[in-house]
């Protein structure tokens, strides 16, 4: 690229909302050209899901589970929307109640990076600590009790079971993808969390762009540093996750992932989480894999949300 | 010293589902290493060569060994050393649903 360019030139269309729930979506791609020199012709294509406005592709998920539960009268004034997370979609649902006037509870196991914490607290979100032995599975049993113990107060959101969730990514994540990629692309690699991306983006690819092999990814251990991403054979399974909808597993492990997020900050200046490098590591994998393959993975959410200052972190709540 | 080692879920399946192990062990290094012999394999998810791994928090009672003497952390009779991951990931089969 000339460094005479005109910035204007570069930047794509601008767009204009009537609100921040509006300004979700429509993420852009950009290819990872320095990763591309180790593969035989391949491109990889990331797709900036830290571009929406909470910060992740969990906005996706969180807006069409609230607007779907609205419509439905599940949801409304008076009634908290509650459900656990282990943080991008607490943040979600925090910024989304916010801009909607509804009430958000969320727990959270008390691990959780102290950003994450600290954003949902701005938003005017309730936090509710649970067990950090017990991870995010912990947290799920705890919500579940909560919701069983007032069952009128709360509208239990469930983003484990929810079919709102994979139906954004159907809704969204998909056409963007074939719009932006189109017909050349051969592979995407998605990682497993709540599986709503896998699950409604690889549905979506499979009917419209049936030639693409769809990969889901998750950690190799059950004790693992891939925050957002579940490691199935040792987890709660969620209601959503169908582990015949991809064509193909990948595990990736933790100090691979780590390693990629640090390497493509300093080598492509985008600065991704921790799950997010390990999609790109996984997507390196089936780049080199491939001669001339076109792979698209997801930047679930940006690496300064994992900023976590050890030190203010030391006291937990057991 | 004889000190209690509390278990994370993911690593259960290792410890029969124990959700704590009680054992004798001056330092932390000691305790990982009595714990390797009781449950095999279980060493090498908590550390690897350089220590412990980045992603793994290791407390002595309440406090981060990373801000102590890292493995040569001692103990006293009666601590409580917890191994909990670095984030909240997924949990293990033990839990009840």
């Amino acid at each position: 690229m000339e460094a005479s360019q005109d910035s204007a030139a570069l930047s794509g269309q601008g767009r204009r909302y009537p609100s921040v729930i509006h300004a979700i979506g429509n993420t852009p791609v950009v290819r990872l050209q320095p990763l591309e020199r180790e593969t035989d012709g391949a491109h990889i294509y990331l797709k900036l899901e830290y571009a929406n406005p909470g910060g992740s592709v969990k906005d996706r998920a969180a807006r069409q589970m609230i607007l779907d539960a609205l419509a439905g009268g599940r949801l409304r004034q008076g009634v908290t929307l509650i459900d656990s997370t282990s943080g991008n979609t607490g943040v979600a649902y925090a910024m989304i109640g916010a801009a909607l006037g509804l009430r958000v509870a969320l727990v959270m196991p008390a691990n959780v990076s102290a950003p994450r914490k600290a954003i949902v607290r701005a938003y005017g979100a309730e936090l509710i600590l649970s067990d950090p032995m017990l991870g995010s599975d912990g947290a799920i049993e705890h919500c579940q009790r909560l919701v069983d113990a007032e069952p009128e107060r709360y509208f239990y959101c469930d983003q484990y079971a929810n079919l709102s969730n994979p139906k954004a990514h159907w809704l969204s994540t998909g056409p963007e993808i074939h719009a932006q990629v189109g017909a050349e692309l051969t592979h995407v690699v998605l990682g497993l969390g709540t599986s709503g991306t896998c699950m409604g983006t690889t549905r979506y690819l499979r009917q419209h762009l049936p030639h693409v092999r769809c990969l889901a990814l998750q950690p190799s251990e059950a004790l693992h540093g891939l925050e957002g991403l579940k490691h199935m054979a040792s987890s709660l399974k969620p209601a959503i996750y169908d582990e015949q909808v991809p064509h193909e597993h990948l595990a990736i492990d933790t100090e691979t992932g780590w390693d990629m997020a640090d390497r493509i900050a300093r080598e492509t200046g985008l600065h991704v989480g921790h799950s997010s490098g390990a999609n790109i590591a996984g997507a390196l994998q089936v780049a080199k894999a491939h001669p001339n393959a076109r792979v698209l993975t997801i930047a679930c959410d940006r690496g300064d949300r994992y900023f976590a200052p050890l030190k203010w972190e030391r006291n937990y709540t057991w | 010293m004889s000190v209690t080692i509390k278990i994370p879920t993911p690593l259960r399946t290792l410890t029969a589902g124990a959700d704590e192990v009680a054992l004798e062990a001056g330092t932390i290094r000691e305790a990982i290493d009595t714990l390797e012999a009781k449950y095999p394999g279980i060493k090498d998810r908590i550390c690897d060569d350089k220590g412990v791994r980045r992603f793994v928090n290791v407390f002595a009672n309440e406090e981060d060994i990373r801000f102590l003497n890292n493995l040569d952390t001692e103990l006293s009779d009666k601590d409580v050393v917890s191994i909990v991951p670095a984030i909240a990931g997924g949990s293990g089969p033990t839990s009840s649903k």
